[in-house]
Parts: structure tokens; sequence; C-alpha cells
């Protein structure tokens, strides 16, 4: 069953046609990754999927329903954008943690203030995830306290927290120095291991071969490719994605 | 008259200074909020009316302002002048102040980084739990200097209210100055208001000291 259906997305700033015609469904227990260069509108997809942008034209469908249709030849949103959102997290490249609040209140307050979970069961559920990343210890901490390692693996714990049915990732690693990257990867790995529905954005290709079920080449706002890891690295179809994979290559 | 009896004379009148001064902070402080928010609404009519206030009241004298307020009415439509002209007073000064923190607070919202609203959009937060739990938290974090800075200076402008001679320390210590041809009130009245400030600036200080608990 697909937890996440996007169907035609079209999306321009202006005159830059960014998204053109692009589909994307994501099965229950997927690992999907996206590669591709800079500004094939990657980041643009997700910011559509989490509606941090509104799309053109195009459905977007939850768990069946619909979050964004077409009627009569105009992409209309549904009323309560607010009942979809519980269904998805997102990580984002800088964390965007909040500065003011302990590593506990970032993770608890949403599920309590916004889903009105029970606070006690919100707190035992944040332990047990931050206990799983290592990072009991800083429940208590800010932010700024910790490296940005913790701090990216702390934004998961918050987005897991929701207990979201898909997690989406923007480059989760990329403003980490290279010495931090593995720590968050190896969280996502283990994520993935437990079959959590994710859709990674990543430039880490090692990672996306060995996490992803799915691997999707993007470029020019279009899918160039998808297909299994093994097939999209070893046995690339299209010549845009051997170039794009020759800069990876040592 | 001795130097003593100028300085009690002058300290009685420190009382209605500092109802000038609290009170001023209590409506100014939450009044600038509403102007500021309304500036930012996407209404324009209503944030174009917002922007003319912010403008017109920054832009024209304090001293213009307690003359409006507390004179308007009675050459407008005859209203007497009210006894306990420390009404007017207090209107002209929580307007004049509210819209220079309007600013202050717009510029503390404006330079918030739009991650944390797209954190909290993505987490499911209302607009209001936005603001409330996340934005407003540290901008008051993020304005404390200037708020400071507005602070120091309506202590000092405390003393324009002798325009409508309402009877607060500088206006007593002017009399007095006036009625003993003396400069002594004035020196007097400059250490009241410094005494004042450093009391001012001691407790900001510590208020943004408690706030400093983590960094921005
Ligand atoms: N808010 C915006 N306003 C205008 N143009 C935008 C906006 N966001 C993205 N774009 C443009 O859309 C295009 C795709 O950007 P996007 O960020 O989705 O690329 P990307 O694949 O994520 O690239 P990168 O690998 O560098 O993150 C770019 O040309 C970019 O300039
Ligand atoms: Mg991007």
């Amino acid at each position: 069953m697909s937890i996440l259906k996007m169907t035609d997305i079209q999306k321009s700033f202006g005159d830059n046609h960014v998204l053109k015609q692009i589909s994307l469904h994501v099965d229950k227990g997927e690992v999907v990754s996206i590669i591709g260069p800079s500004g094939s509108g990657k980041s643009t997809l997700l910011r559509c999927a989490t509606f941090l942008e509104k799309i053109d034209a195009g459905t977007i469908t939850y768990d069946e329903r619909n979050a964004a249709e077409m009627k009569n030849g105009k992409c209309v949103y549904a009323r309560n954008l607010n009942d979809f959102r519980h269904i998805f997290g997102l990580v984002f490249q800088n964390f965007n943690l909040f500065p003011h609040r302990t590593v506990m209140k970032n993770v608890t307050d949403a599920p309590i203030s916004v889903l009105h979970r029970d606070p006690k069961e919100v707190r035992a559920l944040a332990e047990e995830l931050l206990a799983k990343m290592g990072l009991s210890e800083k429940a208590d901490a800010y932010p700024c306290e910790l490296s940005g390692g913790q701090q990216q693996r702390v934004s998961i714990v918050r987005a897991l927290a929701m207990q979201p049915e898909i997690l989406f990732f923007d480059e989760p690693t990329s403003a980490l120095d290279p010495e931090l990257t593995g720590e968050v990867l190896k969280v996502i790995k283990q994520l993935a291991e437990e079959h959590m529905t994710m859709v990674i954005v990543t430039h880490e290709m090692s990672f996306a071969r060995a996490v992803s079920d799915r691997v999707i080449f993007m470029d020019g706002g279009v899918i160039v490719e998808q297909g299994k890891p093994e097939d999209v690295f070893g046995d690339t179809q299209e010549e845009r994605t051997k170039q794009f994979l020759r800069h990876y290559e040592r | 008259m001795t130097l003593m009896t100028m300085v009690l004379k002058m300290a009685e009148g420190l009382e209605k200074t500092c109802a000038i001064f609290f009170l001023t902070l209590l409506f100014s402080i939450p009044l600038g909020m509403i102007v500021a928010l309304l500036r930012g609404s996407r209404f324009k009519p209503i944030s174009w009316l917002a922007k003319v206030y912010i403008s017109v009241l920054r832009g024209t004298p304090l001293m213009l302002q307690l003359i409006a307020v507390t004179y308007g009415p009675y050459y407008l439509f005859g209203i007497s002048v009210s006894r306990n002209k420390l009404i007017p007073v207090v209107i002209a000064f929580a307007i004049n102040y509210a819209a220079y923190f309007a600013e202050i607070y717009r510029s503390g919202i404006e330079s918030m980084p739009v991650g944390q609203y797209e954190a909290a959009q993505v987490l499911g937060y209302s607009g209001p739990q936005t603001f409330m739990k996340i934005i407003l938290p540290q901008v008051i974090r993020r304005i404390l200097p200037s708020m400071t800075n507005e602070i120091v200076t309506l202590v000092k402008d405390t003393s324009m209210a002798f325009t409508v001679s309402y009877q607060e320390m500088f206006t007593i210590g002017k009399q007095i100055a006036n009625s003993q041809t003396s400069f002594i009130p004035f020196i007097v009245a400059g250490v009241f208001y410094y005494v004042f400030n450093v009391i001012v600036g001691f407790v900001m200080g510590r208020v943004e000291k408690a706030m400093s608990y983590y960094q921005m």
C-alpha cells in the first residue's frame, strides 16, 4: 500500500519551471533515495510533499486521502491540511531545532501540544528514542551545547516522536563535518533496518546504495532514472545518470 | 531654600515620575506588539495604517504629542482639561513609545530564521502556537538590548511632562529653579535620573543574563 502518492506534480518559481510532471509513490516500509545535481528540484519535491511549498498542478495523496487534487483544471488543497501533517516528518539539512528549549522539550512539545498525546507516554517514548540514538545524557542540554551530529540526531528524534508513517530527509548530513556524518548515517541505517518508510535526498552515494530499496535520479525537474540501487549504480541506463555518477567516482 | 528642602520637594515628584515610567511601560509594551502585528498583517490597509501610525508618532516631537493629548480635547471639543493630568500624560507616552517598541519588535521578528517557522509548520503547530511558543521567546531575547536603550530613554523623557505642567520631579525642579534663581535643582534632577538609569541598567542586565541560558 502506498503511504504517499505524488502524481504529475508541477511547480514553478516565476518562470523557473522546477518540477515538471513528477510522480513519486512510496510504499509502506520502503526506503527511497533521491540523488541528482544541484538545482534539479530535489528539495523542492520534499518541500511540496511536506506542504512547505504549494504545488501548481498534480495530486498529493497520503494514506489514500487527497491532500491536494485537481478540480476543474485547478489544484486545490484540502481544507484540513493539519490533519495530514502527523503522517509525515521532515529532517532538515540545518536541523532547525528550537534553540531556546532543551532537547527533551524540543522532542516532546509537539506531540503533547499539537497531537494532544498523554505527556507521560510522550516523555517515555522520547527517553526511549533518545537512548536509541545515544543521546540519553543530553535530554536536559540545549541545542547549542551539542555537536552538529548530535543536533541532527535530536532533530531525527523530534520527528520520530510524532510517530510519523513516513520520514523525509533533505541532505541530513550536508551541514556536518565529515567525521560527524557517519554517526547520523548510522542512525538512519538503523531506521531502515526497522523498515521505517523514508525518502532521503542525499549526496552520499555509497550510503544511498547501502540503505535504499529504490534510488531515484533527478535532473532538470524530471525523474531521469529509477530502480534498485544495484541497477541504478551498477547497470546505469541513462547517459545523464552516468555523467552525474562519474563525479562521485574516485 | 536649603539644598535639603530642594531635594525633598523634588523627591516628592519622583512618585509621579515613576508613575509615568511604569504605566508607560505597562501599556506601551503590549500596545507596541499589537501595532507590530498589524504592521505585518497581510491585509494591506491595516498594515498601511500601522505604518502611518508608527511614522507619525516617531516623526513628531513627544512634546507636541503631550500637548495634543492633554489640551487637544479642550480645543477641539471644548472638553475641559482633566484635573488629573496623569491620564493624558500616560496616554501620550504610551502611544509614542508603542511606536518605537513596534519597530523593535518588527526587526526582532524579521530577524528570525525562516527555518524556525518551517520546523514548527511541519510539526503541525498552529500560527498562534508558533508565535507564542517558538518565535516570541526568541524575539524577546534578541530585542532586549534595544529595549534597554529605549527604556533608558524613557526615564529621561519623563521630564517632558513639564510641558503640560504635570507635577513630576523635573517640573517641580524647574519651578524651584525659577523661584530661587538657582541652578542647583537641575543638578539634583540630573543625579536623580542618573541613579534611576543605573538601577534600570542593573535590572535589565539581570534579565538579559537570565535569558542567555542558550546561544542563538
Ligand atoms: N523559494 C524559492 N524561490 C525561487 N526559486 C527557488 C526557490 N526554491 C528553489 N528555487 C529554485 O528551484 C530550483 C531547484 O531548487 P532545489 O533547491 O529544489 O534544488 P536541489 O535539487 O535541492 O539542489 P541542491 O542539491 O543544491 O540542494 C533552483 O533553480 C532554485 O533556484
Ligand atoms: Mg536541496
